[in-house]
């Protein structure tokens, strides 16, 4: 527990030992502290003196936080589980393979080793604007950088934009929506528990968030259930380059296919909103229907219904039909459009 | 902060989320390992911490605390990598090659190019064009391979290994 005077700003710095003790640090000091985790997304952070708290709890110590154990043909992964664990883990790879192939495709091997799952479903947007220390509507101030007539907005939403135009940039996230996952949070009344798809919220509800964890919450754990082991899944993530990089856009699906048609769906995209975006209606309109070129067409359409692009992100709206038809025709078919 | 360093133990007195990349340069004095970018992206940081690649830039040292670290200084220049590496023109300017190197240790005894491009895509090298990276690399399984002499032929085909394991400055490579 040192009072720090160093390069960083002056914080102090906990490691608690247990989930109960990291509550009451967090209860403590309310939104002055910032949780540790991986430190990847934080560290930024930390050291371009944007983010200013009075205390740093780090999660490193808490080693009920960590791991992955089986559950009734189902998962639960510790928030802190490192990203490179969960790709080698026999069961993720035999049954829900979706998260192996997210979770590999983000970024790089060393950021994978030190990179927790937790830390990687409730990382901040990227939108350069904010990260660049830009006073922006999510910064609390009272205009958007990105949305200008002259702003670089490639990277920036197509769906569900409320001042504020920037998009979730997590890969492992839509798989764990795609999975039916759910988020275990501890705060000092208790755990609650949240399905995946309502962890994140849009900036019309909370500008400054990406997710509905309180000052004094933590994700403890997430679990997986058995519902889609073994489906159907497809993962893709179009980036601009073909080493590490963050998504432009992603894709995780997850089908059940009985007698050629499918009986059972979940589609999500990510980094087209501030949250993932679950595909309900291309869900309901592909079942009961083959996996087939006229599907997948439909399919295509329907799900960028109602984009709205700005000046530089119109590229978007191809790339995201596209990446719904793929998933449609599934791994091994022939990717034409 | 205690730690064990390049298989010695080592207990340093600073700021906990002092990075762990200034904690070597600065703390340590072991310059070897490189700052490209401080944010992740460019890998000339990186380190082996329990055997694993990390970005040493991106570490505050209070995560270290009880763990092995490698740096580049723990191969002690005798790593058949290293001979490679400048043998073979994997290193040219240079700020990429510590971290390339204790990259490519990470990646085991006989990568295929394959593993090579995803165990290094985080290494970015403005030099090289990377093939002679991976050149190196695969210099280093060749050597060992002539030097094994006529076995070679047998294993290969036999698809087995009769060498053990090697462990060197901590890695069980
Ligand atoms: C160069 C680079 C490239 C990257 N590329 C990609 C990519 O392609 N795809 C991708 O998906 N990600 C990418 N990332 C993000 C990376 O995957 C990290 O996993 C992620 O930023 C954060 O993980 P972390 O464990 O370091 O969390 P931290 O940085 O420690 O935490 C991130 C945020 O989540 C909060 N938090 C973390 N854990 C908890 C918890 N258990 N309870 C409550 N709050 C918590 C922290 O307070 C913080 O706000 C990249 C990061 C870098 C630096
Ligand atoms: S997109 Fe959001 S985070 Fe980026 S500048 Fe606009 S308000 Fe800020
Ligand atoms: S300096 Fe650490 S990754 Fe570039
Ligand atoms: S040798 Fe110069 S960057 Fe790789």
């Amino acid at each position: 527990m040192a009072v720090i005077r160093d390069v960083m700003p002056v914080f102090e710095l906990y490691q608690p030992a247990s989930i109960d003790d990291a509550i009451k640090l967090l209860d403590k000091h309310g939104a002055d502290a910032l949780v540790l985790a991986g430190g990847l997304d934080s560290m930024d952070w930390l050291k371009d003196r944007l983010k200013k708290p009075k205390a740093v709890v780090d999660l490193g110590q808490i080693k009920e936080l960590k791991g992955i154990k089986e559950t009734n043909g189902g998962l639960e992964i510790g928030a802190m589980t490192p990203l490179s664990e969960i790709v080698r883990h026999p069961v993720v790879r035999e049954k829900f393979s979706l998260l192996m192939e997210a979770a590999e495709l983000v970024a790089s091997p060393q950021i994978r080793n030190q990179g927790t799952l937790g830390g990687n479903v409730s990382q901040d947007t990227r939108c350069w604007y904010y990260r660049g220390g830009w006073t922006c509507y999510r910064a609390g101030g009272n205009i958007c950088y990105a949305d200008t007539p002259t702003s670089v907005n490639r990277e920036h939403a197509i769906f569900d934009a409320d001042r504020c135009v920037a998009v979730n940039p997590s890969d492992t996230a839509p798989a764990l929506v795609a999975l039916d996952a759910s988020m275990v949070i501890r705060g000092p009344k208790g755990e609650r528990i949240v399905p995946a798809e309502d962890y994140w919220i849009g900036p019309g509800i909370d500008i400054t968030r990406m997710n509905v964890l309180a000052p004094n919450e933590i994700l403890t754990a997430i679990r997986i259930p058995p519902t889609m082991a073994g489906a159907q899944f497809y993962f893709e993530k179009v980036r601009d380059r073909q080493v590490w990089d963050f998504a432009l856009v992603n894709v995780a699906s997850a089908i059940v296919v009985s007698g050629e048609k499918i009986v059972k769906a979940r589609m999500v995209v990510n980094a087209v909103a501030a949250t993932p975006r679950r595909l309900k209606n291309v869900e309901t309109l592909i079942i009961g229907k083959a996996r087939n070129e006229e599907t997948a067409d439909m399919a295509g359409k329907l799900a960028v219904e109602g984009a709205e692009t700005l000046r530089h992100n119109a590229y978007k709206v191809p790339l995201m039909r596209n990446l719904v038809k793929r998933a449609i025709r599934g791994a091994g078919a022939t990717w034409t459009s | 902060m205690r730690f064990t360093l390049n298989g010695t133990f080592r207990r340093i007195d600073a700021h906990p989320l002092k990075r762990l990349l200034d904690v070597l340069r600065e703390d340590c004095a072991l310059t070897g390992t490189k700052e490209g970018c401080g944010e992740g992206e460019c890998g000339a940081c990186t380190v082996l911490v329990d055997g694993a690649p990390v970005n040493s830039c991106l570490v505050p040292i209070a995560q270290i605390n009880g763990a092995r670290v490698t740096t580049i200084e723990g191969l002690r220049g005798r790593h058949p990598l290293q001979h490679a590496f400048v043998e073979h023109g994997g290193a040219q300017c240079g700020i990429c090659t510590p971290g390339m190197i204790l990259a490519a240790v990470a990646l085991g005894k006989k990568p295929t190019l394959d593993q090579m491009k995803v165990g290094l895509a985080g290494n970015l090298c403005r030099c090289t064009g990377y093939s002679a990276i991976y050149r190196s690399i695969d210099a280093v399984t060749s050597t060992a391979r002539r030097n094994r002499g006529d076995r070679k032929d047998r294993e290969a085909r036999s698809g087995s290994r009769t060498k053990k394991p090697r462990t060197r400055a901590g890695v069980t490579r």
